[in-house]
């Protein structure tokens, strides 16, 4: 057919079907070409787990799995040990969870089941916009508003309140545990809220339904009926936000204080395995103090990656194949 | 009776708390762009959008530098990046069946919850100890392996959403499968996945942690892609944990640059993302 319309084209042999011959050439070469950028994915993944264990190879030789335990952290004896870092990482996620869950909950729960319908989406949309805030952003606006604020009057009322709790006593310097825990709340709450409001917008409607019908109000219809119905989906939005709070760098970088100490009191200066890379990566001179970098980054790679694969299945358990928390928000 | 009061007012009463809650959530992003507004738009000029920095201390200076460095580094990892992550993207979409999709989200959703600062170490390791040398090619690179999961899952979601008849009646007029695929299916998502791209690029643009130890930073206007480079986000931190008062309003303005950037971007795709969704049901 094309041979007939197209006379200017000599090359094109005449015995075989021309429009077949060339399809499956062409469909060949485009396979090639999709094959070759989807196999690049995981070929990259390798390559980085690759990278970040030959250049942690020096320490785990060393060290060994006494890294994680160990609290010393001394580059110029070469002896180091991750655990302050650990911990430091630990209960700042934990703290931005502590906050960040009950709000977002609320406020998935009050978009999905209560608020009026043309108030849901704005008020999505605006909270989503946290998230496309850049993490430094984050930090310049708690070095110079936040850490003020909490200095003056949120953490002196905490420690004459709850002063009695090992958590709230000791001196407030402003960069502390706490302040770091604070702004990852701020920043770990709009992936936990849209998670768990898609994960309830995928409970059936008969679910509410019936239990309105059984006579119980909205609120207990809710409590009752659809966050049961969504818990394992909930629980892991919060654990994909646990995962973004535990690799969250630069912000906390700017708030926490850094230093390697492990303190009862939130008051304190912490450190966090990501704020340890960004802050000694550019000057460590030793290879062995390079080399414990890499292996506290392969570590983190190595937890993350745990935290979200788990998360990813318990999503996928109420909305199976759904897609809802692979969007990139 | 009393008891259906008891269960009413508790049922209020959790509304109001949830109502409390939203209030509290949308408080910190006013409170920010408000203070990025106020502290930073005084120091905006001309002069901010033209001059390399003065000397530490001094008034006056600007970040052009740093906007040049951001501009180069994003835009070499979009080079890198969006090619892999559409082509990745399309077969996924494509071949929904082959192992090799399986495998390819799989490993896309592990990237996209690696830390941003692990996958700097990565790019570190590769390049920079090779090399010898701080790159700003080393940071594109880091952000283009961000950029690829991101990518990859709104192409996949796109071309999802093609409806199956568009591409039998393709087929059935003759089309070869990879001219229906390039010239029906991915023809009516190009806006799709052009948005996207966007979104992705309105996420790397503010990354820093990633640059810290490939790009560096610097003070001088470079073009030089396999030197250190000035970065908008690398320029906020180091003026922001600097000592002078003039470096901490130059970090202000420089971030508000950068907000403003960030949020046209990804609230421009956003929004043209949802039309679509609209569009197709």
């Amino acid at each position: 057919m094309a041979t007939a319309t197209l006379p200017d084209s000599p090359t094109r042999d005449a015995a075989a079907p021309p429009s077949l011959e060339r399809s499956s050439y062409g469909d060949r070469i485009f396979k090639l070409i999709l094959t070759l950028g989807a196999i690049s994915v995981p070929v990259l993944l390798a390559f980085l787990v690759y990278q970040l264990w030959s250049g942690a190879r020096l320490a785990i030789g060393k060290f060994g799995f006494s890294f994680v335990t160990s609290s010393i952290w001394d580059p110029v004896q070469e002896q180091f040990g991750a655990f302050p870092l650990i911990f430091g990482t630990l209960v700042s996620s934990l703290i931005a969870l502590a906050i960040a869950v009950p709000l977002s909950l609320g406020v998935a729960i009050y978009l999905t089941e209560f608020a009026p319908k043309a108030i849901r989406q704005p008020v999505a949309f605006l909270i989503s916009l946290l998230a496309a805030i850049p993490s430094v952003v984050y930090g310049l606006w708690g070095i110079f508003v936040l850490i003020p604020i909490l200095r003056k009057s949120v953490f002196p009322l905490l420690r004459s309140g709850l002063g009695f709790l090992p958590l709230f006593q000791g001196p407030i310097y402003g960069p502390s545990m706490l302040a770091a825990g604070i702004i990852l709340a701020i920043m770990v709450m709009p992936y936990v809220m849209s998670v768990s409001r898609e994960v309830l917008m995928a409970v059936p409607n008969t679910q509410r339904e019936a239990s309105l019908a059984l006579g119980a109000t909205r609120w207990e219809a809710v409590i009752t009926t659809v966050v049961p119905y969504a818990r394992s989906g909930i629980l892991g939005a919060i654990i994909l936000g646990l995962g973004r709070a535990l690799g969250e760098t630069m912000a906390v970088t700017m708030l926490i204080g850094n230093r390697h100490e492990i303190a009862a009191s939130l008051f304190a200066p912490g450190y966090t395995m990501a704020s340890v890379i960004a802050n000694e990566f550019t000057e460590a001179v030793g290879d062995m103090h390079l080399s414990a970098l890499a292996y506290v980054a392969f570590l983190l790679f190595v937890v993350t990656v745990i935290v979200n694969a788990g998360a990813r299945l318990l999503i996928w358990r109420v909305a199976r194949g759904s897609g809802i928390g692979s969007k990139a928000l | 009776m009393n008891r259906r009061v008891l269960r009413r007012g508790i049922s209020n009463l959790m509304v109001g708390l949830m109502v409390g809650a939203v209030i509290v959530a949308l408080l910190p992003l006013f409170f920010i762009l408000f203070n990025l507004v106020v502290k930073g738009a005084g120091s905006l000029s001309w002069a901010f959008f033209t001059k390399t920095p003065a000397p530490a201390g001094e008034v006056g200076g600007g970040v052009v530098h740093a906007i040049v460095g951001t501009l180069l580094i994003v835009g070499v990892a979009c080079v890198i990046g969006l090619p892999i992550g559409i082509a990745a993207g399309i077969y996924c979409a494509e071949y929904p069946g082959s192992r090799l999709t399986w495998l390819t989200r799989f490993v896309a959703d592990v990237l996209n919850g690696t830390p941003s600062i692990v996958v700097g170490v990565f790019a570190w390791a590769w390049i920079v100890a090779t090399q010898k040398h701080f790159s700003a090619l080393a940071g594109s690179a880091a952000l283009a392996l961000l950029m690829v999961p991101m990518v990859l899952r709104t192409t996949e979601e796109m071309i999802k959403l093609v409806p199956n008849s568009l591409r039998e009646a393709a087929l059935a007029l003759g089309y070869p499968r990879w001219r229906t695929s390039l010239s029906i299916v991915v023809r009516t998502t190009l806006p799709g996945i052009v948005t996207g791209s966007l979104l992705a690029v309105a996420r790397v643009a503010g990354e820093t942690a990633p640059l810290l130890f490939t790009a560096l930073g610097s003070q001088y206007l470079s073009f030089n892609l396999n030197q250190p480079m000035a970065a908008l986000p690398l320029t906020v931190f180091t003026y922001a944990t600097g000592p002078y008062e003039e470096w901490h309003q130059n970090a202000w303005a420089a971030a508000l640059v950068l907000i403003l950037v960030v949020l046209i971007l990804s609230v421009g795709a956003r929004l043209a993302i949802r039309r679509r969704f609209e569009l197709n049901g």
